[in-house]
């Protein structure tokens, strides 16, 4: 069952990634569509770790929409091989920027979306 | 047909990650994200492979969706990475968080590289 859960939010989450990133796809050779699945999905899966912590969402629930899901969604290999290409195509500082962007933002998102879920807590 | 192919791929992919990084937890009980750590670099190895497969002409546009765009694409993950980091920040294991983003990064580079050379 856990298994299932996992493969069912995979299924959509890896659909999802090729929608999302055709639809940002650039002509210039930045790797836009990619950068924007995986900051999209940086900042939602920290909201709603924190989120399904908060209200005790069940664990099957989790393994759905975090771990198959969202894991899903975004991805590393796409990064690194689109991080590869541009550095041996001679696109030094396009890769650099586009590493840089993708780390920085990337956590400082998942942060972002991790104090949303919290947001409110102080004024309790 | 793609869509199919690239959710195919994505459910393995991640019931895959899932399982490996089971197994990689049982194994270690440190504050390493060592799971989504092997699981990003080997599948950024056979991304790389796959891609140098594809340009040369010898796998297919479906073989690419199903096993690059599907597969490696959800057996690798960037919001886990992103969230692991931001967990060993707030725990205040800096240096830890610094290996971390580094090594990844590093590591996944290099490994999609040599796949890409191979």
């Amino acid at each position: 069952m856990k298994l299932f859960l996992v493969g069912l939010g995979g299924f959509f989450g890896a659909i999802s990634r090729f929608m999302i990133g055709e639809w940002l796809h650039s002509d210039n050779g930045f790797p836009l569509g990619t950068l924007g699945v995986n900051l999209l999905g940086c900042l939602v899966l920290g909201w709603f770790l924190a989120f399904a912590k908060q209200k005790g969402l069940r664990g099957e629930t989790v393994l759905l929409i975090g771990t198959g899901f969202l894991g899903s969604f975004t991805t590393f290999s796409t990064f690194s091989v689109e991080t590869v290409n541009l550095l041996t195509a001679g696109r030094i500082l396009v890769a650099l920027l586009y590493v840089l962007l993708s780390v920085f933002v990337g956590i400082i998102l998942s942060f972002l979306g991790f104090k949303l879920a919290h947001k409110g807590d102080e004024t309790v | 047909m793609s869509y199919l192919l690239i959710g195919i791929g994505g459910a393995f992919g991640a019931i895959c990650r899932y399982i490996l990084g089971l197994a990689v937890m049982r194994n270690y009980q440190d504050t390493f994200p060592r799971g989504t750590w092997i699981i990003n670099i080997t599948g950024s190895f056979l991304l790389g492979l796959l891609f140098n497969l594809h340009t040369q002409g010898l796998i297919q546009d479906w073989a690419m969706s199903l096993f690059g765009v599907g597969f490696c694409g959800a057996y690798t993950t960037f919001s886990t990475f992103g969230n692991e980091t931001v967990q060993l920040i707030v725990a205040n294991k800096l240096k830890l968080a610094a290996m971390y983003v580094g090594s990844s990064v590093l590591l996944t580079l290099t490994a999609a590289w040599l796949g890409w050379v191979i």
